[in-house]
């Protein structure tokens, strides 16, 4: 997969995730690849409900020792 | 985007948790690309007093309510475990700790996204704040404007 832009939100709280994720969508063209990283147990269901509701695609996502890491295609 | 959803949040209350989390909802709201609007009224208008002293012109009755009022977001009391201002201090300490964003921050953050901050003006009368004493930056209205929004408001909540 090729990404186009990387988010660090690592160790960072509810609501910083999705606020920076949305502020980082915005740099990328329709069609390219974010990728979010972060440790927020909550940032699982959050980032999931909000790719769905603002009409963009989680491609895939991956948990690894409480490090979700969500490729995000913008729509 | 045609037609965005709407979010508007009525902060009634005076504590530094309820603000809180009112305004964690209205951050997230904003990046779901809500129009999001936060009328404060009542004791919730203390989250957008500037923190330095100020002495517009007012009566005695005005001042004492100034007095005893908190003087901007981080000077807000907790509704719980207040403890004589211990509380406070304690949760300001946990927050740091957990990387979660204070309440001054969110409300900057707000602003950034472009979050409306609305005062109603009649409490505002009823307290004796006036406008000097609230953050630059922010709109005045009553019921009418909360009306407006609300009416077609993907989400309503009184905090």
């Amino acid at each position: 997969m090729n990404i186009d832009k990387s988010l660090d939100a690592k160790g960072i709280a509810c609501p910083m995730p999705v606020v920076k994720t949305k502020k980082a969508i915005e740099e990328i063209e329709s069609g390219q690849i974010l990728e979010v990283v972060a440790t927020d147990a909550g940032s699982k269901s959050d980032l999931t409900a909000w790719c769905k509701s603002s009409g963009h695609e989680l491609v895939d996502m991956n948990e690894d020792d409480g490090v979700f890491t969500f490729y995000i295609k913008k729509g | 985007m045609a037609d965005k959803k709407k979010t508007n949040i009525i902060l009634f209350s005076g504590d530094y948790d309820k603000a809180m989390a009112a305004y964690i909802i209205a951050n997230g709201a904003a990046a779901y690309d809500h129009d999001v609007t936060i009328f404060h009224t009542f004791w919730g208008l203390n989250a957008l007093r500037k923190d330095e002293k100020l002495q517009p012109k007012k009566s005695f009755m005005e001042k004492m309510f100034g007095k005893m009022m908190p003087r901007g977001a981080n000077n807000m009391p907790l509704s719980k475990m207040q403890f004589l201002g211990m509380g406070p201090k304690m949760i300001k300490g946990v927050i740091q700790k957990h990387n979660t964003v204070p309440l001054p921050d969110l409300i900057d953050m707000a602003k950034e996204q472009d979050i409306t901050l609305l005062a109603c003006t009649m409490t505002m009368d009823l307290l004796g704040l006036k406008k000097e004493e609230l953050l630059d930056d922010i709109e005045y209205g009553g019921v009418a404007a909360y009306i407006a929004e609300g009416e077609d408001g993907a989400i309503n909540l009184f905090i």
